[in-house]
């Protein structure tokens, strides 16, 4: 058998796996140890992944994600108001409408490179998101967004059970995919798409649109049409986004088209930068990081601040909280908008480039200093 | 005919601030070679002069209000009309055109610091790199504002002798139908103004001819030893004060909140796109182009006829001509095909 899996990319699968599902354990410390927000930072790392295979190995940066994700959650809660409650055709359905208009939107928004693509996808996106405001409410319920109700038929889910009076919550067979299951199941799907993402980055298509990221010219020269690659990325990459997308149905069913609007895409760009283009965990970094602090950050007032630094003298204590306080609580995008200012001038390979640094940082101090003990000697 | 008229003068009127935005965003593109997200958010920095200027001038301390004689009742009244009566309250009346004085030096200031601090960096770096730097700076500028003066929209008012609206359809003897707000109206004229005077700048000055050759052949320019560079940082200035005034202006038409500048900032890129990258007249013809589109798309007869393509017209146009003709309507051949 050929060398199907490398040392390392086992190793790396295994800590993985066992870093995601541990993830409650060792998130409880920071304040993060409840499902919602576990949750989140499972789903929302499935579409910075998603994001990474596109900008990350080809370059193209797409503007436009957030269009892929909305698609996902709006095929998945339809899936539950008319087939069934259970998630798998759900998720299932989600990922492969996405990539349908993955395909679509790719087709056409492929044929330019560069800053005209990042155009073109905003403006698919933001037509998108337009129509889902306004001439498509039968299909996405508008400015309410799509909900579950108890008038939908859920042809499957008849047959076996009558339906009941309160509203019907997601379930894997029976196994309701609120609270700790729900983020399991995420986990579970986490897993598989970084396993996807890990091959496709060591496969020869993977090294394929690397090549095109770095010289798309000189790959069109040695005889290699390019945009077949590129589609396929991009589809790629948009049922990723799809499946997080139904996998934000699944733990909440509810789709509303602000999930599509260009500032989500943005986030996910952001996500993908911060952590580390290109690199196989950066994304999952920068999304866990930016929806963490999201979620802690937002929390904090002026009280809770003034907790923080309760054992510094008073003067400094006030000084501190008025210094830090517009960038905690409703000012948190201010936070995360500054950093991500600073990343992208003096880090521009994310929090991956960073830890790099400092660790041939450290190796070289380790070394000079082995030297000296036996120049000494 | 009246309502086909109308739509062209609203087009006209949206399009005005396409073009004011697009122009800049051209500008910069043109001379500094940067792709700057935070151009819309300049936008939004110049419609809050309009709104911090108000707030200074309405400055109130609390008076007992005299007609009341049952009880003591009391009201704020400006320090202005304190101090000078009529003539304050005059000077309040007119706080939004009073403000292009104000933001003519805050936004030449802001685009000054903007360039020398952060962009100048940025131009040898990919355009993804400027496109994800610029848009860091417009959250950041957004946040800022939002933080000083909250998520509301916070609406101004044009003077009191401009309120209502002019009778278009008398003056050239249509019908009385026909009216439409002045404030637009003068939106419309300011627009053109400004445009005029940008272009003249460019055109007319031995400065602007400069400008022009740099945009040409930057190197050519600098080896017959004319500092380029910072003639390309007063363009960026310019252009921070061109989006700032069209900002202003805009504040009577649209109350500004923190995050307008990012609605304006996509659909200018559509305009400077549909354009042509780094042409002037491109960006200005297609901004009013896509203004009197959007407006009689949005016309009833129309709707009905496509339903939601309202939402859509501006960026299927653009698609249609990043497909066709890349380098846009008025753009020059090679240029960013």
């Amino acid at each position: 058998m050929a060398q199907l899996w490398h040392r390392n990319d086992l190793l790396l699968m295994g800590v993985f796996t066992l870093a995601v599902l541990a993830m409650p354990l060792w998130l409880a410390p920071f304040g993060a140890g409840y499902p919602d927000l576990l949750q989140k930072l499972a789903i929302y790392g499935i579409f910075a992944i998603g994001f990474n295979i596109l900008f990350g190995l080809t370059g193209y940066l797409s503007f436009g994600h957030a269009a892929f994700l909305g698609v996902g959650s709006y095929a998945a809660v339809w899936s539950f108001k008319l087939f069934t409650m259970n998630v798998l055709p759900a998720v299932l359905f989600g990922t492969l409408l996405a990539g349908v208009f993955a395909a679509l939107i790719g087709f056409i928004s492929l044929r330019r490179s560069g800053i005209y693509f990042s155009i073109l996808t905003l403006a698919f996106a933001q037509m998108s998101y337009n129509l889902a405001y306004s001439v498509l409410t039968p299909i996405t319920n508008g400015e309410t967004g799509l909900q579950l109700t108890q008038s939908d038929p859920r042809i499957i889910d008849r047959l076996y059970v009558e339906a009941t009076s309160g509203l019907p919550s997601t379930e894997l067979f029976g196994l309701k995919m609120s609270g700790y299951p729900g983020f399991y199941f995420c986990a579970a799907i986490l897993i598989i798409a970084f396993f996807f993402s890990v091959r496709i980055f060591n496969s020869p298509f993977g090294v394929k649109l690397l090549a095109i990221k770095s010289n798309q010219t000189r790959m069109g020269y040695t005889g290699y049409n390019t945009r077949p690659y590129l589609l396929v990325a991009f589809v790629i990459s948009g049922m990723y986004a799809g499946l997080a997308g139904s996998l934000l149905a699944v733990t909440d069913p509810l789709a509303g088209a602000e999930r599509m609007q260009w500032t989500a895409s943005g986030e996910v760009v952001l996500m993908t930068i911060l952590g580390g283009a290109g690199t196989l965990i950066g994304p999952l970094l920068g999304a866990g990081l930016i929806k963490y602090f999201e979620n802690v950050f937002s929390a904090y007032n002026e009280a809770v601040l003034h907790q923080i630094f309760a054992m510094l003298p008073d003067w400094l204590q006030s000084a501190m909280v008025f210094v830090v306080n517009p960038f905690v609580g409703e000012g948190w995008h201010l936070t995360l908008g500054a950093l991500f200012v600073l990343i992208v001038i003096f880090l521009p390979g994310g929090i991956m480039e960073g830890i790099r640094r400092l660790s041939s940082l450290v190796r070289r101090i380790i070394a000079r200093s082995r030297r000296d003990g036996l120049q000494a000697a | 005919m009246d309502a086909i008229l109308l739509q062209i003068l609203n087009g006209l009127d949206k399009g005005g601030a396409y073009a004011l935005i697009a122009l800049g965003l051209t500008l910069v593109f043109g001379t500094l070679g940067v792709v700057n997200f935070a151009h819309g958010a300049l936008f939004m920095l110049g419609a809050f002069c309009a709104v911090t200027l108000q707030q200074l001038l309405t400055i109130s301390k609390r008076v007992k209000d005299e007609s009341i004689t049952f009880f003591d009742a009391y009201k704020e009244t400006p320090y202005l009309e304190i101090w000078f009566g009529d003539t304050g309250k005059t000077i309040i009346d007119f706080s939004v055109p009073l403000s292009i004085l104000l933001a003519i030096p805050v936004m030449l200031l802001i685009g000054f610091v903007m360039e020398r601090g952060l962009i100048r960096f940025f131009y040898k770096r990919p355009h993804a790199e400027q496109i994800l730097v610029t848009f860091g700076l417009a959250i950041v500028l957004q946040e800022v504002i939002k933080a000083q003066f909250g998520a509301n929209p916070v609406p101004q008012a044009a003077p009191d002798f401009v309120a209502g609206s002019a009778d278009i359809g008398l003056w050239f003897g249509l019908g009385e139908g026909l009216v439409y707000p002045w404030w637009r109206l003068i939106y419309l004229g300011f627009a053109a103004v400004v445009i005029t005077l940008v272009f003249s700048f460019l055109q007319f000055t031995t400065y602007g001819m400069v400008v022009r050759a740099g945009m040409q052949d930057r190197e050519t320019v600098g080896l017959l030893g004319i500092n380029i560079q910072r003639r390309f940082t007063v363009v960026f200035g310019i252009a921070a004060v061109v989006a700032g005034l069209a900002g202003v202006m805009y504040t009577p038409i649209l109350p500004p909140d923190y995050h307008m500048g990012m609605d304006f900032l996509v659909l200018s890129f559509v305009v400077v796109v549909v354009g042509g990258m780094g042409s002037l007249p491109g960006a200005v013809a297609a901004g009013f182009l896509l203004g009197i589109l959007q407006s009689f798309s949005s016309m009833n007869e129309i709707k009905s006829l496509i339903p939601g393509i309202d939402q859509i017209i501006l960026y299927l146009v653009a698609v249609v001509i990043l497909l066709v003709r890349p380098r846009g309507l008025l753009g020059r051949r090679g240029v960013m095909e």
